[in-house]
C-alpha cells in the first residue's frame, strides 16, 4: 500500500469515527482530530512503519497537521520510503 | 521581578489580606443576604441589568476561521432557551445534565441554561473515550446530555451502560437523518427567543457543577460545587486576572475541566468581561494570530502550552503584533522559572503562576499583579485563604523552607461540598481541621509558597490529573496484558507523562507494534491524556506479598533513584 493510503487508513482507524473522511490536506491537529497527546501515537506509528526516529524538535504540531506534511516529514528522515 | 501595584484591581496585597471579607465580595456582586444566587443569572441577566446587554460577551473563532460574536443579551436569551428546552424535556432541578461538546458556542449557552434551571451541569472533556465517558456519566446518573454529531457517535457506544440517560440533545446538526434512536437535533439560534425564564432561586449551597477528577485509587470522583462558588470566582478573576472593562480576555483551558468553567465562564462573565474562545487546537501561529486580531489583553494559559511556545522560539513571535497583551497568568502545574523569564524576555511580561485544584473551585495561592514575581514560586495565599504546610501529624510547620503537606483551612466559597456519592473519600481529605490538597510545598522566609511535588501517585500531565488505577484497569482489558502499572515519568513539556509497565500473557511477544496497539487501546478507552507515552515490558511487576503492585519501586527505577525498602517485596 502506498504511504499516503497507509497513513490515511491508520488515521481513519485510530482517530476517526465511522463515516469520517480524511484527505491529503485535511487539518488534523488544528481541527482537533489529533491532539498533542495523540500525536505521540501517530509519531510512533510512523517511526515503526518507516524505520525512522523523529526528534522532538521536528515533531511540531504544524509538521503533523496534514497527511501531505506528514509524508514530507517521513521523507526527510527516510527519502526512500514509499 | 519587581513591579508596582499602582492601577491594579487588587492594590496592595497586604492591605487586602487585612481587610478581606466574603460579605464585602457578596455586596460588590450585588447579592443581598437571603436573596437567590444563581450563577447563570449573574453571568447574563445581571450584566444586562447593568446596561451592558449590548456588550460583546463571547468572541468565537472556529477551526476554519469563521468568527462569531455574541452579546450579553444574546447569552441571556440563548441560555434561557436551553433552560426552557430542558424543562420541557422534563429535567428537574438537582438532576445532572452532561455537556459533551468541543468548544462551540452552544457549550457556553447550555451550561448557563442548565444552571438557570437549577440542574447540575457535568462538563465532559471532548477527548474522552467511551469508557471514560461511561464511568463518569454512570456515576452521577446523568439524565440528559448535550453533544454534537461527531461526539454523539462515541456517546452511543457508552449508552448501554447509562440507563439513567433519557435525553440526548445534538447541536449543530447538518443532517438529521444521521441521528439515531431518540437523539434530538436542536439549534438554539433557530429556536424562538425566550426573553423571560423563571431562573431557579438557588442559594449559596445549591449544587451547580460536578467536575470529575482523578485520585490515587478507584474510579474518578465527581467534585460537587455550589452556586455560592461565584463569590470566589468573581473576586479571584477581578484581582488575579486584573480584568478591567475594556479587556479582551482569553482562557485557553478546555471547558471539559474546571479551569475552563471557573475562569472560562463564571469568573469573566460575572465581571461582564469580553472573552475569546478558539475552537482550534494548539497551533502557535493560530494562537498568536488570534491575540493580534482580537487584541487580547489578558491571557490565562498553562505551562505545557507555554513550554511548547518556547520550543517554537522567538522568531515566530516577531511576526505578530502582540502589543495588546498586558497581563499573563498560568495554571495547571508548576510553572518553571525558565518559562517565566522567557515570557518576560519575549512578550515583555512575566506569566503569573496560579495554584488551585478541581476541589478548591477557584485560585487559592498565586502571584498577584503588581507583586514581585519570584520565578518558580506559586506565590502567596489569596486574601481570606488560610494555607499552611503540615507535618506528618497534620500540624503546621513554622520553620521556613521545610517541605510538608500543602493544606487549606475550610471553608471558602468555592470549596467542593462532596465527592458525588462518596462521602468516605470526601471526609478522608480533611485532617485536623485542614483540607489536605495532596501536593507538597514549602514556604520561604517571605511567605512565598514553592511547589515540591505530589504527595500521592496521581499523575499530573499537561496540567491534568490522571489516576494510575484508571490506566492500569484499561491496560488489563487489552488482550495481551497480564499485569500492569502506571506511573508519571518526567517530561520537559508536560511535566509528567504516563508510563506503563506491562507483563504480557503467554503467547504474546513484546514488539513495537504491540506497544503501539496498547497505547492506542488506552487512548480510545480513556483519553489521549491517559495514553501511556512509554511502555516498558517486564516478565513480572514488583509486588508486595499481598499482591499490591509497588509503584514506588517502579518510579524509583524510572528515575534512577535508590529503590529503598523492599522488604515487603514478593519473592525477595
Amino acid at each position: 500500500m502506498a504511504m499516503q493510503d497507509l497513513i490515511i487508513e491508520y488515521i481513519k482507524d485510530e482517530y476517526l469515527e465511522e463515516d469520517d473522511e480524511v484527505g491529503l490536506d485535511t487539518p488534523l491537529i488544528s481541527s482537533g482530530i489529533v491532539d498533542s497527546f495523540s500525536m505521540v501515537s501517530l509519531k510512533t506509528f510512523l517511526e515503526n512503519k518507516y524505520n525512522i526516529s523523529i526528534p522532538d524538535e521536528k515533531a511540531a504540531p504544524e509538521a503533523f497537521d496534514t497527511v501531505r506534511k506528514i509524508i514530507d516529514l517521513v521523507h526527510e528522515f527516510n527519502p526512500d520510503a514509499e | 521581578m519587581n513591579s508596582t501595584n499602582e492601577g491594579t484591581n487588587i492594590g496592595p496585597y497586604e492591605e487586602r489580606v487585612k481587610d478581606f471579607s466574603w460579605d464585602a465580595v457578596s455586596r460588590e456582586l450585588g447579592h443581598e443576604d437571603g436573596a437567590p444566587l444563581n450563577i447563570g443569572w449573574y453571568c447574563t441577566d445581571r450584566i444586562c441589568k447593568q446596561g451592558l446587554g449590548g456588550k460583546t460577551a463571547l468572541i468565537w473563532e472556529s477551526t476554519q476561521g469563521e468568527e462569531r460574536k455574541y452579546t450579553f443579551d444574546q447569552m441571556r436569551l440563548y441560555s434561557n432557551a436551553y433552560a426552557k428546552l430542558l424543562q420541557e424535556l422534563g429535567v428537574k432541578d438537582g438532576e445532572r445534565v452532561a455537556i459533551y461538546l468541543d468548544r462551540v458556542p452552544s457549550l457556553y449557552f447550555s451550561l448557563l441554561g442548565i444552571l438557570k434551571l437549577g440542574a447540575i451541569a457535568v462538563p465532559m472533556f471532548s477527548a474522552f473515550g467511551e469508557e471514560a465517558l461511561q464511568v463518569r456519566l454512570a456515576n452521577c446518573d446523568a439524565v440528559a446530555c448535550i453533544t454534537s454529531p461527531r461526539l454523539a457517535r462515541k456517546l452511543r457506544k457508552a449508552r448501554p451502560g447509562l440507563p439513567a440517560l433519557k435525553r440526548v440533545i445534538v447541536v449543530d446538526v447538518d443532517d438529521e437523518s444521521k441521528l439515531k434512536g431518540d437523539e434530538m437535533a436542536y439549534s438554539v439560534e433557530d429556536a424562538p427567543p425566550v426573553d423571560d425564564f423563571p431562573v431557579f432561586p438557588a442559594t449559596e449551597e445549591t449544587p451547580s457543577l460536578l467536575h470529575y477528577t482523578s485520585g490515587t485509587t478507584g474510579q474518578p470522583k465527581g467534585a460537587l460545587h455550589v452556586h455560592g462558588s461565584i463569590l470566589s470566582q468573581y473576586i479571584t478573576t477581578k484581582w488575579v486576572m486584573d480584568l478591567k472593562p475594556d479587556d479582551v480576555y482569553w482562557c485557553t483551558a478546555d471547558p471539559g475541566w474546571v479551569t475552563g468553567i471557573s475562569y472560562g465562564v463564571i469568573g469573566p462573565w460575572s465581571l461582564g468581561a469580553t472573552q475569546l474562545v478558539l475552537e482550534v487546537g494548539f497551533i502557535p501561529a493560530r494562537w498568536y494570530s488570534a491575540i493580534e486580531k482580537h487584541r487580547v489583553s489578558v491571557w490565562y494559559s498553562a505551562p505545557t502550552a507555554i513550554r511548547l511556545l518556547m520550543r517554537e522560539g522567538e522568531e515566530i513571535v516577531k511576526q505578530y503584533d502582540l502589543s495588546s497583551l498586558r497581563h499573563l497568568c498560568s495554571v495547571g502545574e508548576p510553572l518553571n522559572p525558565e518559562a517565566v523569564i522567557w515570557s518576560e524576555k519575549v512578550y515583555g511580561l512575566p506569566f503569573h503562576d496560579t495554584w488551585w485544584q478541581t476541589e478548591t473551585g477557584a485560585i487559592m495561592i498565586t502571584n498577584y499583579p503588581g507583586m514581585e514575581v519570584r520565578p518558580g514560586s506559586m506565590g502567596k495565599p489569596f486574601p481570606g485563604t488560610a494555607a499552611a504546610v503540615l507535618d506528618d501529624r497534620f500540624e503546621p510547620i513554622t520553620e521556613p523552607n521545610k517541605p510538608g503537606k500543602l493544606a487549606l483551612k475550610p471553608p471558602w466559597a468555592s470549596m467542593f461540598r462532596e465527592y458525588w456519592g462518596n462521602r468516605t473519600i470526601y471526609e478522608s481529605k480533611f485532617k485536623n481541621g485542614w483540607y489536605i490538597t495532596g501536593d507538597r510545598a514549602r514556604i520561604d522566609e517571605d511567605g512565598y509558597y514553592w511547589f515540591e511535588g505530589r504527595d500521592d501517585d496521581v499523575i499530573n500531565t499537561g496540567g491534568h490529573l490522571v489516576a494510575p488505577f484508571e490506566v492500569e484497569s484499561a491496560l488489563l482489558e487489552h488482550e495481551a496484558v497480564a499485569e500492569s502499572a502506571a506511573i508519571g515519568t518526567p517530561d520537559k513539556v508536560n511535566m509528567e507523562v504516563v508510563k506503563a509497565y506491562v507483563a504480557l500473557k503467554s503467547g504474546f511477544e513484546p514488539t513495537k507494534d504491540l506497544e503501539l496497539s496498547i497505547m492506542n487501546f488506552v487512548r480510545k478507552r480513556l483519553s489521549p491524556l491517559a495514553m501511556p507515552q512509554y511502555i516498558e515490558f517486564m516478565d513480572k511487576l514488583p509486588k508486595t506479598r499481598s499482591g499490591k503492585i509497588m509503584r514506588r519501586v517502579l518510579r524509583a527505577m524510572d528515575r534512577g533513584e535508590p529503590i529503598g525498602d523492599i522488604s515487603t517485596l514478593e519473592d525477595e
